[in-house]
């Protein structure tokens, strides 16, 4: 059997690829990207903490659950932000999009 | 779930997610980012297989690369000249090193603490899982429900185009 260690190193080193794409990419879907791939990384956890250690099982399953609810609810808002963002100003470079930055 | 087959499942998968999840920060491209982005989450979906946890791989697969992919892909072809901006920010280095010290930090954390062993086979019962899902977690359950029907009533406002609001104005 696979160690728990193993996941916990792979879901580690996905949430940091998440992390590097949320903060250098300029595109603002490549950054949505990102944040979906840090979503899955940590549901990927929340399920190898369950199947390891949890003797009832469910719990890990059920915050992966809600996880990928509220997954498809913020990628659902932030594509249609995108695209007002389109609309309004013909960019979606996360960099031009400033104008309530202090 | 014993001999090889489990552990060469696991770093077979582990390539694929990890080389597609690479790919995804390095692709210039838009859509090969949404493409490798799927692979990624059908290698994650894998991994839930392989965990025990079906339900959830398919809930995965339907999810994630059926739904939000799908979704992804409309909005870069409802943006047609945004694939102009896919460098990255001035913070590229900070940004590098600030996730390279993240996965260093988990990895040390990873490596030195003492996971407690429970020796059993890992399973999930979905319908064990159903249950819960309606007894003791029923109230997230609910609120989870709320806020999908509220973020998606919202993203239809937001995404409106101006003909439209001036439609229903007079309406």
């Amino acid at each position: 059997m696979v160690p728990l260690e193993n996941y916990l190193v792979l879901s580690a080193i996905i949430f940091s690829l998440g992390v590097y794409g949320v903060l250098a990419r300029r595109n603002a879907v490549l950054v949505l990207m990102s944040v979906e791939l840090m979503l899955n990384a940590v549901s990927l956890n929340f399920i190898a903490f369950a199947a390891y250690l949890d003797p009832n099982k469910v719990t890990g399953a059920i915050f992966a659950v809600f996880v990928i609810t509220v997954a498809a609810a913020e990628v659902g808002l932030a594509l249609a932000i995108v695209i007002r963002l389109f609309r309004n100003r013909a960019t979606s470079n996360v960099d031009e999009a400033a104008t309530m930055k202090w | 779930m014993n001999g090889a087959g489990p552990s060469i499942a696991f770093w077979v998968l582990a390539a694929v997610t990890l080389i597609a999840g690479g790919g995804v920060m390095l692709s210039r491209s838009l859509f090969h980012a949404v493409l490798l982005l799927i692979l990624t989450f059908i290698g994650i979906a894998g991994f839930f297989v392989l965990l025990s946890a079906e339900f959830i791989a398919m809930a995965q697969i339907i999810i994630y690369v059926g739904a939000i992919s799908v979704l992804v892909l409309f909005a870069i072809l409802l943006t047609p000249r945004a694939g102009r901006y896919n460098g990255e920010t001035k913070m590229l280095l900070p940004a590098l090193l600030l996730s390279v010290c993240l996965a260093a930090v988990f990895l040390f954390v990873i490596r030195d603490a003492a996971w407690p062993r429970v020796n059993s086979e890992p399973h999930f019962n979905t319908n064990q899982l159903g249950e819960a899902l309606l007894s003791t977690w029923v109230l997230p359950f609910e609120i989870a429900s709320v806020l999908l029907t509220a973020a998606l009533v919202g993203a239809i406002m937001l995404a409106r185009t101006p003909q439209e609001e001036a439609e229903d104005a007079l309406a």
